[in-house]
């Protein structure tokens, strides 16, 4: 199992970065090309919604991820440090309930929806999303 | 590869070319974009996502707030977009469902000059 680890200041620039690091390494882990683009978004997704928590509670904190290659699978844990409360997986479609800082909740039913095994854990010290996808080859 | 955008109105259409990411970090700059548009009186807004190659839920989250803006003086907001990779987030989020979305700025061109 290899492990790379990267933390972040709360800054949407920083998000790219993450997303570039990410795909990166998946495609370093063998995870097929024609899912690059979803790890893409999905690990941005994860990060976005990080970002936007910290800057709400915690700006100074750092926000975490690990990528991991482990047992022909590409895992990766985005974790934050603001408290959070039970996220609903699913939001109805009203177009006056949306608003223009989409809301938190949205990014995770679009991981979910991209992500081949999602695994999200919300708690007061912060939310783990942890992620994966299958891949060919050890790093 | 950052954002780029450009508008231009053709009779009551305003068309907003969009070129790169549209992310946390970006979509700031076609929200404020869509607002001044609405501002000075353009409800009809066609934007072009053809160059774009990166779209999250921050920038879906742009895309609706505009339309909310332009509902609000009976308009428009609808988009051109053939990728599949943008028109899948779509879809995941129900998204289609909201938008008009079409294969190109002439047919929706085409489909808004029916509707006036």
């Amino acid at each position: 199992m290899a492990t790379v680890e990267l933390t972040f200041s709360a800054l949407p620039a920083h998000v790219r970065t993450a997303r570039l690091v990410a795909t990166a390494i998946a495609r370093r882990t063998g995870v097929q090309e024609s899912l690059l683009d979803e790890v893409r978004l999905a690990v941005g997704e994860a990060c976005s919604r990080a970002v936007e928590a910290h800057r709400a509670h915690c700006p100074g904190e750092p926000i975490r991820i690990e990528l991991r290659d482990d047992s022909g699978r590409f895992e990766v844990t985005v974790s934050d440090q603001a408290p959070s409360d039970e996220i609903k997986q699913e939001q109805p479609l009203d177009l006056g309930m949306l608003s223009d800082s989409f809301m938190s909740n949205f990014g995770i039913a679009v991981i979910t929806g991209l992500a081949d095994d999602v695994q999200v854990f919300p708690s007061p010290k912060g939310t783990n999303i942890r992620m994966s996808w299958p891949a060919a080859v050890g790093v | 590869m950052d954002l780029k955008l450009d508008h231009r109105t053709e009779d009551r259409l305003t068309i907003v070319e969009v070129e790169g990411e549209i992310d946390v970090y970006t979509a700031p700059r076609l929200r404020e974009l869509l607002i001044d548009l609405v501002n000075k009186g353009n409800f009809h807004l066609l934007v072009n996502m053809e160059k774009v190659d990166f779209l999250d839920s921050t920038g879906l989250g742009v895309l609706v707030g505009g339309l909310k803006r332009v509902r609000a003086h009976d308009g428009s907001l609808e988009l051109v977009c053939t990728q599949e990779r943008i028109l899948k987030i779509f879809r995941i989020t129900g998204l289609t469902k909201v938008f008009g979305i079409y294969a190109s700025v002439d047919e929706a061109k085409e489909a808004h000059g029916k509707d006036k």
